[in-house]
């Protein structure tokens, strides 16, 4: 069990070694068998592993596979250590699952590209070092994992960097998010005075023990963890660099930006759930960001005109819903809504992506239209996946899994009621913007013919996002659909339950409401969009519709309070007064150089002249001593 | 005898500043040669009359002629001029300032250390011979080699290389001008 | 014998100072010459305070340096007087600390 649970991040780590040294001698088979086939093998670990962990569960409730000691210092020790648990369980699923499907889709979107070798190799690096993030056993390892991953963002965001734009990108993402790493490791290193070991389960222990609810080092400490958290999942207010880093090709933007890197704050969260437990302050903090974040990014994705901006501010504004679930207690709800979320957000960055590809690498979705006739499969996968990011009733995943929040936002005891306003406005702007999309893109006039059709590797993937989408949720039904809770049951020993707040037959009335704004967000998208009314047009030019564009002028006002002083420091040290230092003692020595090297003229009577001077003085000291 | 020493002293000091201080180069050496002359009286009243002999015969006559050869040879009368801009009035500042200082400190040295004599006792040269040749003879005989490096330095260095200048005049690898 | 060696330290010291003046190397010698006789005398003043002959003795041997030294002296004056055509004593720096042409 060891062995098979420490091949899981092993194996794509392995064929990123491989690739990164050998690839451009590889040929291109080569190089894409094991690029796909790591993850795919991983995968299949991950569910030997899984079955064993649910048929027959160790008595701890999880799988340690400890390889070896990383470093030992006093009474310190950090070791390489991997656990399974159903938490991390899911995690690795998603990411290897998904994770092998995006890796096919590749071989064929990046066929014509000549880092093809460096694209596989960098994504193996990439789904190595997730994974080590979700398995592993102790803090240390987990920001090794973290580390791993933004460095992995940062070179496939500038993937393509002949273009400088991609470089300045990538340079926001890394830099954006490593705000949010330092506060993390300050957090780490605040847990490590505390309690002597980065060791999660000791951790977690020892927290509830030691500390009380509410204690100023909890707060601290957890709302550092958050910051962490923030900057990895691009929430509120480190949210700027996710509509950048779509400078990336289409199937990094649905690995990373989708499904996983941007999960890992979520991840963290959700893994040292006790130390949030003991800061409602810091859970109450969570929520309203997450709230925030779902609305202002909400907003924003109803202006976008580039395609894969309009998915990248829903990416982040479904992960506020899932922040907002992990705020209010409903941590399992949180991560059903993660799975879910991957499954049909991949697929949308997936198809989206094809079609950008196949019109020749066209963003501009006011450039497309008309596209359902010409490419079949893209249009039925990209729909399904819309329907369920908009959550549409019963058929689609996403119901299952927002409604579920919004019904725990209502009834949580820890929850206010204005969150669930929050939410039910966001999945209204959710049905809206979503389906502005479809009918743009895909209905109306074409402006742009589509060259070839997609081929059979990038269709796979999307019919077997597409069927997940719509049957995923089917594991877990609200109580009064039916009595299958089988994901919730997963976390039994590892997460809390909601505290229910009391409401328990009313959620029939919260489902309805539901269905009922998101058909009719379906529905108003309908007469703005395919009727072409005039109204969105107005709205279009109108101001309003810039600051949503802009995503509410975020990058404007950390330009104004941040960049500018920084460069402006740097104006003001440009001759650099520190390094004056250095070069006026150098500069003071130089001149008495050249003052003494004027006695060395090579002329005798001087010399003679210094040494009668000498003698007298000499003379002169000796006598007064 | 002190008032002797007195004027023997005072002609040394006269003309030895006159000595330096002349712009004719055999116009200083033999001023130089009466300030000679001078100290040789000095150390008979001292009750050396080997050495105040062999200061005449040795410094004053062998050395001092060989300076006035020298100067000769250069020919260095036709230098008046040129000595007139060398020695300007202000190059004596500084000079005559340590020279004070240095007296100043001597006196104080001297002063500290008192001493009187009692009498003056001649030493003749049978004594010193006799000195010499037992106690110092060593020093005698690495004299003698020194006066031979002496001979065999100023005969070398002394020697004049006829320079014959070409047109094309090239160095040779070693550096010197053939 | 204070006075004595009174007079010689004056002798020295006007050798120093004629050294320190002159620039023709004829006059640098000479002044040598002087500052090596006072100091002669000095020995001689001590040998006839302590009433022996060692005095003289070094004064033999001063003198014999002072012969050697001279002619080795001028013998190289002539050679400096046939390379460089000048007596001056300020043509021999050849041995002086050059400045560098640009300085930083």
């Amino acid at each position: 069990m060891t062995v098979i649970i420490s091949l899981i991040p092993a194996l794509p780590l392995l064929s990123f070694l491989i690739i990164a040294l050998f690839g451009r001698l590889l040929p291109k088979k080569v190089v894409a068998l094991l690029g796909v086939g790591s993850v795919s093998l991983s995968a299949i670990m991950t569910i030997i592993s899984g079955i064993d962990l649910l048929s027959s569960p160790p008595a701890v409730g999880s799988y340690t596979a400890t390889l070896y000691t990383w470093m030992s210092s006093g009474s310190f020790t950090a070791s390489i250590a991997f656990m399974l648990d159903p938490l991390s369980l899911v995690f690795c699923f998603v990411i290897t699952f998904v994770g092998a499907l995006i890796h096919l889709y590749s071989v064929e979107f990046m066929s014509e590209d000549d880092g093809f070798a460096r694209f596989f190799a960098y994504m193996n690096l990439f789904v190595g070092s997730m994974l080590i993030l979700v398995l592993a056993e102790n803090l240390l390892l987990l920001y090794l994992g973290w580390e791993g991953v933004g460095l992995c963002s940062y070179l496939l965001i500038g993937f393509w960097y002949k273009e400088p734009e991609n470089g300045y990108a990538a340079q926001k993402a890394f830099i954006v998010t490593r705000i949010g790493d330092t506060a993390m490791i300050l957090g780490l290193f605040l847990l490590f005075i505390s309690f002597g070991t980065l060791d999660i389960q000791d951790l977690m222990q020892q927290a509830s023990m030691k500390w009380v609810s509410g204690s100023p080092l909890a707060v601290i400490s957890s709302l550092l963890l958050l910051g962490g958290a923030l900057g990895k999942s691009a929430q509120l207010p480190l949210q700027t660099w996710l509509p950048d880093a779509m400078a990336g090709p289409s199937p990094v933007s649905a690995l990373i930006h989708a499904a996983t890197m941007v999960t890992a704050g979520v991840y963290l969260v959700t893994r040292t759930h006790v130390l949030f437990a003991l800061a409602p302050v810091v859970m109450a903090i969570i929520a309203v960001i997450g709230a925030l974040t779902l609305l202002i990014a909400g907003f924003s994705a109803l202006a976008q005109t580039d395609l894969k901006r309009v998915l990248a501010y829903s990416t982040i504004s479904q992960i506020g819903y899932m922040f907002l679930a992990m705020g209010i207690g409903a941590w399992s709800a949180g991560v059903f809504h993660f799975m879910i979320h991957a499954f049909f957000k991949a697929l949308l960055f997936l198809a989206g992506g094809a079609v950008i590809h196949l019109l020749n690498d066209e963003h501009d979705i006011f450039k497309m239209g008309g596209l359902r006739k010409k490419m079949p499969v893209v249009f039925i996968t990209f729909f399904i996946g819309a329907a369920s990011l908009s959550a549409l009733p019963l058929i689609t995943a996403g119901f299952y899994s927002k409604d579920q929040i919004l019904w725990f936002g209502w009834s949580s005891s820890i929850s206010s009621h204005w969150l669930w306003v929050a939410g039910i406005t966001g999945a209204f702007l959710t049905s809206i913007y979503t389906f502005r999309l479809v009918f743009i893109t895909f209905f109306g006039e074409m402006r742009t013919e589509p060259h070839h059709k997609a081929g059979k590797l990038m269709s796979i993937p999307l019919v077997v996002l597409a069927v997940l989408s719509l049957t995923g949720g089917f594991i877990e039904l609200p109580q009064n659909i039916g009595p299958i809770h089988l994901f919730s049951r997963l976390f039994d020993h590892v997460l809390p339950v909601v505290i229910a707040g009391g409401e328990g037959n009313s959620e029939l009335v919260f489902q309805i409401i539901s269905a009922i704004v998101s058909l009719g967000g379906v529905y108003i998208a309908y007469l703005l969009f395919y009727k072409k009314s005039s109204l969105a047009v107005r709205f279009r030019n109108s101001s309003m519709n810039s600051f949503f564009l802009s995503g509410w002028k975020f990058d404007r006002v950390y330009d104004f309070l941040f960049v500018k002083p920084a460069v402006w420091l740097s104006e003001i040290d440009k001759k650099d007064f520190v390094d004056l230092i250095y070069t006026s003692i150098a500069k003071v020595t130089e001149y008495f150089n050249f003052l003494f090297s004027k006695t060395q003229n090579g002329k005798l009577r001087w010399y003679v002249l210094f040494l009668t001077i000498g003698v007298a003085v000499i003379l002169t000291i000796m006598i007064s001593l | 005898m002190n008032t002797l020493f007195f004027i023997a002293a005072a002609i040394a000091i006269i003309s030895s500043v006159l000595a330096i201080s002349n712009r004719n180069a055999i116009h200083a050496l033999l001023y130089l040669i009466i300030s000679l002359l001078s100290i040789s009286i000095v150390f008979y009243i001292l009750g050396a009359p080997l050495i105040a002999a062999l200061e005449v015969i040795v410094y004053a006559g062998a050395i001092m002629v060989l300076f006035i050869f020298v100067v000769m040879m250069l020919n260095m009368g036709m230098e008046e001029e040129t000595e007139k801009k060398w020695l300007t009035p202000r190059m004596w500042i500084l000079p005559s300032v340590l020279a004070a200082v240095l007296l100043v400190i001597f006196l104080y040295l001297l002063q500290a250390f008192r001493n009187e004599k009692t009498g003056v006792e001649a030493i003749n040269p049978k004594q010193v011979g006799i000195s010499l040749f037992t106690t110092y003879l060593i020093a005698v005989e690495i004299a003698g080699v020194l006066l031979l490096a002496g001979i065999v330095g100023a005969y070398h260095l002394g020697k004049q290389r006829k320079k014959v200048i070409h047109r094309f005049m090239v160095k040779n690898p070693s550096g010197r001008k053939v | 014998m204070e006075i004595q060696i009174l007079f010689a330290a004056i002798l020295f010291l006007i050798g120093l100072v004629g050294f320190l003046v002159r620039r023709n190397i004829i006059f640098m010698l000479l002044s040598i010459e002087i500052m090596l006789n006072s100091a002669a005398l000095v020995f001689v003043i001590a040998g006839s305070h302590w009433m022996q002959a060692d005095g003289q003795v070094m004064f033999i041997f001063i003198l014999t340096v002072s012969a050697a030294e001279v002619s080795v002296g001028l013998a190289l004056i002539l050679q400096m007087y046939h390379h460089f055509k000048t007596l001056d004593a300020d043509a021999l720096k050849k041995l002086r600390d050059k400045q560098e042409v640009e300085k930083t």
